[in-house]
Order: structure tokens, then C-alpha cells, then sequence
């Protein structure tokens, strides 16, 4: 074998295992979930696919509401996404094409927003949304969430390059007036960005687990990381029910990521290069 | 990613224009309106649920509240209980521990799958996905399927140990068990994300630099450190930082893996954990805030650490 053959082996043989750390999780999550506790805590453990992935998924729908769970994170998922798309996709637009006083100074306090950890709010948020009546709903969720500015950071550098000069000026020949423009020149253009930024803030949303912790304390209103966290604590000894639950709260992500996961990582590293 | 302020040289000016003459006030207010709306509910939200919450933290912080009784304002008392409490000192000891056993392996991982990706090799897309899929999943979920790995005695870990002849670990009762369990939950979902984001620095480096180094006879491991590492230099401190943060405010793994109290003599409690625990569990508001604010200053003094160390390697 040559010098080069043996380290292109050797380099796949490292990604190769890589991968397998990479995805065991999950798969153990499936041999766990298809199968009975009792098979996976004897020894050796099972480490194949089981039949009893319907009996387990029973269970769960037995001992949590996890269709109201579900809606439930689909809902706030799905409306923070719509939201943060819209806003911040506009503010960045204003902010990368146009000039008017005061946009230095109001950038600037945007990214300075960047340095303050969310923790230190969460205490008074809490108290705040006692105040206004939203401890236990949904829009105590949605509403803090529904722009952000990462968002309009990484679309305004999305955009400076993606959007041309030259087509804007065509846009105000036509008579396009900003809003016009923003929707039917930018918006078009803005396509695989906002994929991105939409993929990116779902999968954050679906995931978030402290503030849903902290601000669903009314039990018939529960988002799917809330849910699984009961149902893991008050089931401890049921493994496999509880990772039929786990399971099914991550399919549905897993399958929003590999939907755009090429235009996804690209994405991501571009973001970060000029960041 | 609430770094980027701090790394980023941003042309704030921009590409905007000015077209035409110069319109009287009434036709500036109408033209600078639809901008100014077009912005304005980032700083209507911000304001409501950020700058607000803020502020009114510094203000529960001076007093001691159970959320439904009277407030009563103690001045210091709590940011003094804070420097003298043992259990908030044990947090940042534990969470600095955690984050320096997860971060250094994380990203020498990293550098290299990104070093070998970039190699002329098939499959990329293939093992970029497969490395990244980690990163999208459910923390909670994966914190429950990292907990069955390391369960005390009957975990997967423990029966692997086992077969091999060796004796088995009781990870989630021992202090340093815990830890390991929580960083190889954080190794394992960021290795991948930040692997990426070096893949993209290492396209950025014109091939002529490791042409000239082949040229000039360097080896594989002369290269890396001599023109790969340095090269890469501000992504990888854009990682440390990025990691950082992220590493301050551990909080999901512990709780679903130990639970409220941290575990066994308090292992895994992080200082995000016990604001958690002693804010909501044993409703303790005020103190709850004066901790926020003393991860607000860790967080800060990493930053400024974090930021001399860009400054002094800089040169």
C-alpha cells in the first residue's frame, strides 16, 4: 500500500468513526425504545431493534398529553419562526440598503444586546409576565422570541452582498415605494438566507427548555422538552417507554434538518467566517 | 452567538443611498418612516422584554421576595450573601470545571475531522451532515439518552466495562463522573458544529501557503502548526469565545441528568442550575436576580479575558 492510500484509509477510518460517536445516540435511542426496560438492563444488553415500539408509544401517550405537547411546540415553533423571519429579514433589509439618522448609533445598540446573558432576565421576566398575565401561555413564549438580533446581524451581511444596487434603482424607476421593494425585489433574492435563518431559529425554539420550564406552570400547557423532562422524572424505571418519548419529540426535528441540511451548513460556515 | 460584536470590524455605514435633492422636513418624515418602523420591533421588544427585565433584576436584587408576599428591601444583604455562599462558589467551580474538560478536547476533535474534510476526500457532505446532526437535536432528549449510557449500574457504559473485564464506574454518584458525563454530552454535540466552522476557515487559506510549505520540505505535523493553526487563528478564538459563553451557561444536562439539587454532593450543580433552583424551586426572587447578575460579571470577565487573549496573540 503507498504513503497516500494509507492515509486516505486512515482518514476515513477517523470519519468513519467520528460518524458512528456521532449517531449512536440515536440509534440507542431507537434499540432502547423499540424494545422492554427488561431487555435493555440485562447483561449484555440488547443492542438490536425490538417489536415493542407501539407498546411503548402507548404508554407515553398514556402517562403524558404528548399530541397537546406537540401542538403546543409546533405552535410556538412555528409562529416565532414566521415572526423572526419577517422582522428580522425587514430590519436587516433597512439596515444594510438605506441610511437615516441615527442608524450607527441604533446598530450598535443592537449588537451590544449580543453581550447580555439571557439568565439575567429570566428572574424578572418571569415576574413580568406574572404581572401581565401570560405565566402558563403561549405568547409568554412567542412574543420575547418573535425578533431577535443574531438574526438581523447575519441577514444585513446576507444582504449587503446578495442584494444589488443596481436593482433597487431599477425597482424606484418603476415607482416601487420601500415595502414594495423589500417584497418583491429583496424577499426573492433572500431565499436560501432565510431558509437558513428559519431552520436555525425552529430547531432553537423546538429545543428551548429553560423559560418553557420556568413559565409553563400551568400543566395542560406544556411544550415537548417540558413534557419529556416529567415524563423521564416521574418514570425513571421505564426506560423504554420514556425513550419512545424522546423518540418521537425527535424525528420531527431530525427530519426539518435533513430537509435543508446542505443549504444549512453552508450557511452556518459562511455566517461564521465573516462574523 | 453573542460574540460577534467583539470580533467583528462592521462597516456600519453601509451600502445605503441618498437619491435626489434634499427634501424638506415633511418629505424627510415621510421617506424615513417606513425605516424606522421597518426596525422599530426589535427595540419595542427589546425594550418590554429585555432591557426592562434587566433593570427590574437590579431592583429585585436589593430586596428579598418570595414572589407573592410583601417585598423587603435588604440594600447589599443578598450580593453579600452571594460572596460568602459556599453553594454559588461550588457552581462556578463546577461549571468552569466542565467547561474546560468539555472545550479542550471539543475543539482539538474539531481541527482535526476539519483538517482531514479538507483533505481531496469523497463523501464530504455525507460526514458533515452525519457529524452535525448531534447539534439539532433536543438537549432534554439527548440528556435522557446520555443519562441510560451512564446509568450507575446497569448503563450501557458500565456493561461495556464489564465485558471488557474492567470494573464498572458509578459515573452519576461520583463527582468527577458527573462532570465527565455532562462534557461528553457537550463534546459530542458541538464537536461537529464547530468542525464546520473550521472546515470553512481552512477553504479560506490560499492553497499557495501549503504549496510553499511543501516546497520549503515540511511535514504533516510542521504544516498544521505552522501554517494551519496560525492562519486559523481568529476562527479558532471565535470558537473559544463562542464556546465560552455556551460553556458559562450549562444548564439543561444537568438538570435532566442529576436534577435540581446537582446530584451527589452537588457535582453537577452549574451556576445557571442553582439560579434556576434557588429563584424557582425554593422561590427565593431576590437572590435569584443577584445571581443572574454574578453570572453577568463571570460571563464579563471571561469576555475581557477572552479579548486580551485576542489582543496579545494578535500581534
Amino acid at each position: 500500500m503507498t504513503q497516500a492510500r494509507f492515509a486516505r484509509v486512515l482518514a476515513h477510518l477517523v470519519l468513519i468513526i467520528g460518524a458512528l460517536i456521532s449517531l449512536f445516540p440515536f440509534y440507542w435511542m431507537i434499540v432502547m425504545a423499540t424494545n422492554t426496560t427488561g431487555d435493555i438492563f440485562q447483561f449484555p444488553p440488547k443492542l438490536t431493534f425490538g417489536s415493542h415500539l407501539l407498546g411503548n408509544i402507548r404508554n407515553v401517550l398514556h402517562n403524558i398529553d404528548f399530541f397537546g405537547s406537540f401542538l403546543n411546540t409546533l405552535l410556538v415553533a412555528v409562529v416565532t419562526t414566521a415572526l423572526v423571519l419577517f422582522f428580522d429579514s425587514l430590519a436587516a433589509f433597512t439596515f444594510a440598503k438605506y441610511d437615516f439618522p441615527g442608524k450607527r448609533v441604533l446598530f450598535i445598540i443592537l449588537l451590544a444586546t449580543f453581550m447580555v446573558p439571557s439568565q439575567l432576565s429570566t428572574v424578572p421576566l418571569f415576574v413580568l409576565m406574572a404581572h401581565i398575565g401570560w405565566v402558563g401561555s403561549l405568547p409568554a413564549l412567542i412574543v420575547p422570541g418573535a425578533v431577535n438580533a443574531f438574526g438581523i446581524f447575519w441577514m444585513r451581511q446576507y444582504i449587503q452582498g446578495a442584494v444589488h444596487d443596481d436593482l433597487l434603482d431599477a425597482g424606484r424607476l418603476d415607482g416601487c415605494n420601500f415595502f414594495r421593494l423589500y417584497r418583491q425585489v429583496a424577499i426573492p433574492v433572500l431565499r436560501p438566507a432565510l431558509a437558513f435563518l428559519g431552520i436555525f431559529t425552529f430547531v432553537t425554539v423546538w429545543n428551548d427548555y429553560l423559560w418553557p420550564l420556568v413559565v409553563l406552570v400551568n400543566p395542560h400547557r406544556l411544550t415537548l422538552q417540558v413534557a419529556l423532562s416529567q415524563l423521564n422524572g416521574l418514570y425513571n424505571t421505564d426506560y423504554s417507554m420514556v425513550m419512545a418519548g424522546t423518540l418521537m419529540a425527535t424525528v420531527p426535528l431530525i427530519l426539518v434538518f435533513l430537509l435543508g441540511a446542505r443549504q444549512f451548513i453552508a450557511n452556518l460556515a459562511a455566517g461564521a467566517i465573516k462574523a | 452567538m453573542a460574540t460577534t460584536s467583539t470580533t467583528t470590524p462592521t462597516t456600519l455605514t453601509g451600502t445605503g443611498r441618498q437619491t435626489g435633492r434634499r427634501p424638506s422636513t415633511g418629505g424627510r418624515f415621510r421617506r424615513y418612516l417606513p425605516l424606522y418602523l421597518s426596525i422599530s420591533p426589535f427595540y419595542i421588544i427589546f425594550a418590554i422584554f429585555g432591557l426592562f427585565p434587566i433593570g427590574y433584576s437590579l431592583y429585585l436584587s436589593f430586596h428579598s421576595w418570595d414572589g407573592i408576599g410583601p417585598m423587603k428591601f435588604v440594600g447589599l444583604a443578598e450580593f453579600r450573601y452571594l460572596v460568602s455562599d459556599t453553594q454559588f462558589w461550588l457552581s462556578v467551580k463546577n461549571t468552569v470545571e466542565i467547561w474546560i474538560i468539555s472545550t479542550i478536547p471539543m475543539l482539538f476533535l474539531a481541527l482535526v475531522i476539519a483538517v482531514i474534510l479538507n483533505s481531496s476526500i469523497r463523501f464530504k457532505t455525507a460526514y458533515r451532515i452525519a457529524f452535525f446532526i448531534p447539534n439539532v437535536s433536543s438537549l432534554v432528549a439527548m440528556a435522557i439518552v446520555f443519562g441510560s449510557i451512564f446509568a450507575n449500574n446497569f448503563g450501557l457504559l458500565n456493561g461495556l466495562l464489564q465485558a471488557l473485564g474492567l470494573s464498572q464506574v458509578q459515573w452519576l454518584n461520583d463527582p468527577w463522573g458527573i462532570k465527565i458525563a455532562i462534557a461528553v454530552m457537550v463534546i459530542w454535540q458541538w464537536t461537529g458544529y464547530n468542525a464546520i466552522i473550521y472546515l470553512a476557515g481552512l477553504q479560506a487559506i490560499p492553497t499557495d501557503l501549503f504549496e510553499a510549505a511543501k516546497v520549503d520540505g515540511a511535514n504533516v505535523v510542521q504544516t498544521f502548526f505552522r501554517v494551519t493553526v496560525p492562519m486559523l487563528r481568529p476562527i479558532i478564538l471565535f470558537t473559544v469565545i463562542t464556546s465560552t459563553i455556551g460553556g458559562m451557561q450549562i444548564f439543561t444536562q444537568s438538570q435532566v441528568l442529576v436534577g435540581n439539587t446537582g446530584g451527589p454532593g452537588g457535582a453537577g450543580m452549574t451556576m445557571v442550575l442553582y439560579l434556576y433552583q434557588q429563584a424557582f424551586t425554593k422561590n427565593d426572587f431576590g437572590y435569584g436576580a443577584a445571581i443572574g447578575w454574578g453570572l453577568f460579571i463571570i460571563l464579563l470577565l471571561f469576555s475581557i479575558i477572552n479579548w486580551r487573549v485576542v489582543q496579545r496573540t494578535g500581534k
